[in-house]
């Protein structure tokens, strides 16, 4: 478990910042469409500021936050609905990744495939937030086995 | 044998170097991979996702089309070989006490 920061400064500052880039890594995952962004970028920002957290504010905050066994399932169910998404195009007659099968009740297939790119995103920035915190965690609880 | 590791890394950078040199320029429209048509004779890829990307998938950034849609699978892939790094860090690293 890693100790909470002696500095102030480290823990004001980190305390503030982290909703902030929270919500400014959902901003990205969902601004993927428009511009610059994406699930990777999104999922990689959000992993960041979770691992801020548990650096400056020590593992027992930063449990209560997310805890670390959360990690890899939420990694997984990422990849999972991801790979979801082309098993449903599949049930609904297309080919796998096919976004205009989604059962979507929109008339326009082009929206269609927006929407699933928008799935898709959110299944990548899943499974990046959960395996990025999951590495870190992996790493400091071997660091402890040999301490 | 250590300057010989040396020689070796500075002969392949120079090789890369070299190399790179022979590319074509950025935005270089006459490029093969940007020309309508391929030196094969079919139709090139990123034209394509350049005219229709819109079209398709009614998405203004191009770059998450073609990543998301056209190249679904290798985004899928991608995202797998995260998730693997994780497990293999989670199966050398975490061990169970006692």
């Amino acid at each position: 478990m890693i100790q909470p920061s002696k500095s102030l400064i480290v823990a004001v500052v980190s305390r503030t910042m982290i909703p902030y880039l929270q919500v400014f890594a959902l901003y990205v995952i969902f601004h993927g469409h428009y511009g610059p962004g994406g699930g990777f970028q999104g999922g990689a920002m959000l992993a960041a500021s979770l691992i801020l957290g548990r650096m400056a504010l020590g593992g027992e905050r930063a449990e209560a936050q997310f805890r670390s066994v959360w990690g890899s399932p939420l990694g997984a169910f990422g990849a999972l609905v991801f790979a979801t998404v082309g098993l449903v195009a599949v049930f609904f007659g297309g080919e796998y990744l096919n976004y205009s099968y989604l059962p979507l009740p929109l008339d326009d297939l082009a929206l269609v495939r927006s929407y699933g790119i928008l799935f898709i995103e959110i299944g990548v920035a899943l499974a990046l937030t959960g395996t990025l915190v999951a590495i870190f965690d992996d790493l400091v609880e071997g660091h402890e086995e040999y301490d | 044998m250590k300057a010989l590791g040396v020689i070796l890394l500075f002969s392949f950078g120079a090789l890369m170097v070299y190399a790179s040199l022979g590319l074509p320029a950025h935005g270089d429209a006459s490029a093969p991979h940007h020309r309508d048509v391929s030196v094969t004779g079919s139709p090139g890829a990123a034209a394509y996702y350049i005219r229709n990307a819109y079209r398709d998938a009614k998405t203004i950034n191009m770059v998450t089309v073609t990543l998301g849609d056209y190249r679904g699978i290798d985004t899928l892939g991608e995202t797998v070989v995260v998730f693997t790094a994780g497990m293999a860090c989670y199966l050398i690293l975490r061990r169970k006490k006692g």
